[in-house]
Parts: C-alpha cells; structure tokens; sequence
C-alpha cells in the first residue's frame, strides 16, 4: 500500500467568506463537487451518493468556521486511509484562495479524488461568479 | 454513393507480430491479404506510447500537446474535434465498437461521458452514444469489469465468466504484478473463458451487428477497435494449442546475457536502467511491484506466445467482419486501415509493457492501408519507407470520404509510395512523452527522419535536461547502441534536435490536470 498525496489550488476573485459560505457546507458538496448527485449530513456523519449509484459514507474530522478549515475521511473499504481537506484563506478583501488536498491509500484514489477537486474548485468559483442573487445579499 | 471505411485498431501492438512485417510467430492471412493488395507502412509512429494521448492522436489528427492528453489520465476535452463528426457531418453512418480510452478508465464518479454511456442506474437498456461524432458507441476493455459494454453483457449473460480474467489491478489499485501461466510472469493468466465469449469476439459480433443495420446504399465509417494484445496476457486457455511457449523464440531485442543487457541500458538515460533494477516506475501501467531484471528467458516466451495467439484471434475476427461487408456487397467500396495506438516492450532489453522508452518496440507500429478496390486513386501496391504517424490517420479518413481536410488537424494523408511521400514532405515524424505522476516527472521529445531516430530529454527527476538517445536504425535496428553522446554524430544530433524544435506543436487549450491513473 502506498499513500497519495495531491493538492490544487484555485485564486477566486471573491471574498473568502462568500467562499466559505459555500465550500464550509458540507451538506452543500454536492452543488460543486462533480460526480456526486446527493448528500446528507448527519452530525459528524455525511453520506454522499455517486454519479454511478454507490453510497459512501465519511466522517467530518474538522469543521472550523475561525481558520475556514474542512476536513474529512471517507471510511468506505475502498479506503484503507482517506483524508480531505478544505482551506479558505483570505488575500485581501476581495479574493482568496481555496486549497483542496487530498491524501489516500491507495494512492490511486488520490489522484481520482483530487482530480474531480480541481473540477470541483472551477465549479466553484464559477458558481460565485454567477450567482447574482447571492451578490446582492452580501452588499 | 461513396467509400465504406473501416478503420481496426489493436492495441500495443508491434510491428514485428504481423506476417506481413517479417513476423513468424503470428499466422494473420487476413491483415497480410490487406498489406498485399495496399499500402504496408514500415516507419509509422505513434505521437504518444501511451493509450489516451496515441488515442486522443487518432480521433483529432493532432498532436498530444495540441489536443491536450499529454499523459494518460487526462481526459479528452469534451469539446475537442473529431474526425468522426466531420464524416458524420458529410453523411456517414459512424460507429466506434471496442476500446474508445478518451477519457478515464478509473471513474468511480461517472464524471466522464465515455463511462455514461452505460446508465448503471438502468440495468439492461443500455445506452449506445452518441460520442464524439460516432453515432453508435459500445466499448469494451481488457476484461469483463468496468463501465463497458462488454462487462454489462457478461454480467447479463455469462456471469460465470467475470472472475475468470485477469485481474488487471491488485487490492492497492496498482497494475498488478502478479504472475501465473507456467512461467510465473506477470499479468500472464490461464483464462477458461470460451472464445466465443471473449472480448475480441464481441468486438467482432457486436460491428457484424451495426453493420448488418446499414442500408446497402449509405455510406459509414466504423471504428473497429480490438483491446488485444496489450496486457493481461489472457487469451482463452482453449486456443493456447497454438502457440507452444516452450517453442518460442526469444525476440531479437532480448539481450539473454544478464552483464550484456545491463552494460546496453547503462549506456541510455538512467530511468532506463532504474526501472529495469526495480527502483523507478515512471509509467502507471507497468506493475509497481515487478522488478524486471528478475525476468527469465522463459517468461519472455511465455508473453510472446500469448500474445502471439491473441494477433491471431484478432486476424480471424477481422476476416468474419470482412465477409460480412463482402456479403452486404461492399467489398469493392471498403476502405480498410489497420494498425494500432502504440508498441510493446515484449522482451526487448529485459522490459515488459511501455513508458517512456523511444525505441522501436513501443514506436514502430503495424501500419496497413488497403483502399477500396474500386477506387480511381488506387496504384500499386507498395511498402512506404517514410515516416508516417498516426497523426495522419484522420486526414486519411477524409481523403478517403472526399471531404477536406480541417486545418485543425495536423497531419496529412497517408501517402501510397515513397515518391508520394516525398513530394509531400513526409520526412519526419515526432513522438511526445510527458507525465507526472507521485512525485515522478519525465520528458521526452523525440524525431525520425533520414534514419534515425533522436530523443531528448527534458529536466525532470531522473534527467537534468542534457541526456539523450540517438539510434542510426539501419545500422543499429534493435537500438542497442546510444550514439548521442558520440563526437563525431553531434553535428547530426544537433541538427535533428533543431529540425525537432522547428515542428513542435503548439497547445491549442490551457494544460489540463490528471484526473486518474488512467
């Protein structure tokens, strides 16, 4: 067994709160995360449901709303060690950055999760980008 | 009404394993019939050795920079140009029956359109395409797992079969290593599957089918696209008989002197020899777990007999596809190209499956044109010393369907003779490898022109930017001997590496990132 370890990045020209708000919701994966079509968050238990049908569940590590920090495993057997981390970090007051990192063994699994991530953060910036509604809320 | 096309890839496959090409451990009448009354290639490359990126080449006619799958596991864009739309834009009925690998195998998400195709969530109505220009689309891999075609009608039909093939990764997701056969060697099995259920015969059925649904006055191109010979080396026990691996050979390219092999790769770049000691895998596909100096003589013959035996399955299911066009009556109108996405190792230099290794086992390709005999523009046929590449396969397909050439892509026709090929200025053709993967970093360019051929490597883990491999192919043909560094060949060298920069593609789109192994 070897373990995989990926991080990608993305600079959005939003407010890391506005991110936040969004990426920090781990009921909300499902919005920008592609290939996953469901999730329920249960406590420190989420389920997320697959493009292909299949169920996993995970376990939220940490939720920290101070550092913009998200962290969590996924315990499904496919998995002999999983862990995913969300960080939002503040630039100035217009744009940050948002980092995805991966770690797991298989280290194969690592590249596939981490490169459905990369996807997730264009998602995600482009779902801050339209979102017009949410916009004007926040001004 | 105008040509039929039917354009038959394998996959990793050399070009030593035909008869037609010199090979003598394959019987393959069919393809050598085609070669005798065609176009028979003796210098045609891929642009990548690796699946995907040779794959995504043929589709779009450009190079890997160009189209963007610079290594496996970076996907096809979903908007990249195809050859298949331009014919189906021209009228052409298209199908694409066999292995696509535009997009990754490895897709526990379903994020990708090729693994879509068959909607898990609706068992038994699966769906059919359209996918990239081809109207018809049912895939099939390297056994009987996976979002394919081939693995739903297994499950459905002969459940019984799905453990009785290889299991192509181990329990870490790795490329397995795990040997069996009588030698022990690695992704070698003894498959029980009748051959009639096997993959290539599906392949075979399930084209006879598509076409058996074409009206006899519409014109198609269909892609029949065979996953066999690449590994695992598998093919039905029952048709072993034919191919006794005690009898075999052992390939001209296989050092048998342990001090000699290594004393050869010790003169190429050093990943050569790191891989082969056990210390450096660089490409995903060849098992993490193997180390290849520890292949013995016997194994060599084992994978060459089976491989051997599934060219020749291959050879007879491409002659049952042929009769059935004959009995629809289009013999006459067949175009038929039949070559492969990229070479095999296979023995040579003590190295099984592929990576970044320029030579002739994983570059000179099987490359077969036989145009349609009522064609006004057939001549004789020839053999084509030129170099070609599979980057001229889709100008070649639109040369055949009487539709221009799009000027995205970036190859051109295939020439018909050596004459042909010079006024057309088929001098060179180019080869790409790059990859990153854990950590691991390799870069390769690479010519073949006048003869030779030229690799330079870029700066990465294992080379700092100056190591390179320079082979004369008539006087050295297995390779076995690096010039790149000799005195008297740098005047050469330098102008090869400069005709090189000179033709490099360009990107067409931002770097795409891998989003599998493969």
């Amino acid at each position: 067994m070897a373990l995989g370890s990926i991080r990608h990045h993305r600079i959005l020209n939003h407010r890391a709160d506005r991110v936040w708000e969004i990426a920090g919701d781990p009921a909300r994966l499902h919005e920008w995360f592609p290939g996953i079509t469901h999730c329920v968050v249960e406590g420190a238990s989420r389920k997320i449901t697959l493009g292909n049908g299949l169920v996993m569940p995970e376990e939220i590590v940490v939720h920290d709303d101070l550092q913009m920090r998200f962290q969590y495993r996924i315990t499904a057997p496919l998995f002999t060690f999983h862990r995913g981390t969300i960080d939002v970090i503040a630039l100035d007051e217009s744009s940050c950055i948002a980092i995805y990192t991966t770690e797991a063994d298989p280290r194969a699994m690592a590249l596939v999760v981490a490169g459905a991530s990369s996807e997730a953060l264009v998602t995600l910036d482009e779902m801050l980008t339209n979102d017009v509604s949410l916009e004007r809320q926040t001004h | 009404m105008g040509r039929k096309i039917l354009l038959v890839t394998t996959d990793q496959q050399r070009f030593d394993t035909l008869g037609c090409n010199g090979g003598l451990l394959s019987r393959t009448p069919v393809v050598d019939g085609l070669a005798a009354a065609g176009y028979r290639y003796e210098r045609a490359h891929p642009q990548s050795v690796v699946c995907m990126p040779s794959r995504s080449t043929i589709i779009t006619g450009q190079y890997p920079s160009t189209h963007g799958v610079w290594m496996n596991g970076v996907p096809l864009a979903p908007d990249a140009p195809s050859v298949a739309e331009v014919l189906r834009s021209a009228g052409y009925r298209t199908a694409l029956i066999g292995k696509a690998h535009f997009e990754p195998f490895l897709d526990p998400f379903a994020r990708f359109a090729e693994n879509r195709v068959i909607d898990p969530d609706l068992l038994g109505s699966a769906g059919s395409g359209p996918l990239r220009g081809f109207e018809h689309f049912e895939s099939a891999a390297h056994g009987a797992m996976g979002a394919f075609h081939y693995a739903r009608w297994i499950a459905t039909h002969h459940p019984e079969a799905i453990g009785m093939f290889y299991r192509v990764l181990d329990a870490a997701l790795e490329v397995n290593a795990a040997g069996g056969g009588a030698t022990g060697a690695p992704q070698v099995h003894d498959n029980v599957i009748p051959r009639e259920w096997y993959h290539t015969e599906w392949v075979a059925d399930r084209t006879i089918d598509w076409l058996s649904g074409i009206d006899a006055d519409e014109d198609w191109f269909c892609w029949l696209s065979f996953p066999d010979p690449h590994h695992p080396w598998d093919p039905p026990v029952e048709e072993m008989h034919r191919v006794d691996w005690r009898e075999v050979p052992l390939p001209a390219g296989y050092i048998e002197d342990p001090a000699a092999r290594e004393h050869v790769l010790a003169d190429k770049p050093r990943h050569w020899m790191s891989w082969y000691q056990g210390d450096l895998v660089s490409n995903y596909e060849a098992p993490l777990d193997w180390v290849p100096a520890t292949m013995t003589a016997d194994q060599v013959r084992e994978v060459n007999a089976r491989n051997a035996v599934e060219v020749e399955l291959i050879d007879e299911a491409l002659g049952r596809v042929l009769a059935a066009i004959e009995a629809k009556g289009w013999g006459e109108d067949l175009d038929v190209i039949f070559t492969t996405d990229h070479g095999e190792l296979q023995g040579d230099f003590g190295l099984l499956f592929k990576g970044p290794y320029h030579v002739d086992g994983l570059m000179r390709l099987p490359l077969i044109w036989r145009p349609a005999p009522s064609s006004a523009a057939v001549v004789a046929p020839s053999s084509i010393s030129r170099p070609v590449g599979l980057v001229d396969i889709a100008p070649t397909l639109c040369a055949i369907a009487g539709v221009a050439v799009p000027e995205w892509m970036q190859g051109q026709p295939l020439p018909v003779d050596d004459a042909d090929a010079d006024r057309r200025g088929h001098e060179r053709v180019l080869t790409e490898w790059d990859s990153e993967l854990f950590g691991v970093e390799v870069h390769l360019r690479s010519i073949c022109r006048d003869g030779w051929v030229c690799t330079t490597y870029q700066a990465g883990h294992s080379h700092d930017g100056t190591e390179g491999e320079l082979y004369n192919l008539a006087e050295d043909p297995l390779q076995q001997v690096n010039l790149w560094s000799d005195p008297s060949h740098a005047g050469l060298r330098s102008d090869l590496l400069a005709d090189l920069w000179d033709h490099q593609p360009l990107p067409s789109r931002p770097l795409a990132k891998a989003q599998a192994p493969v």
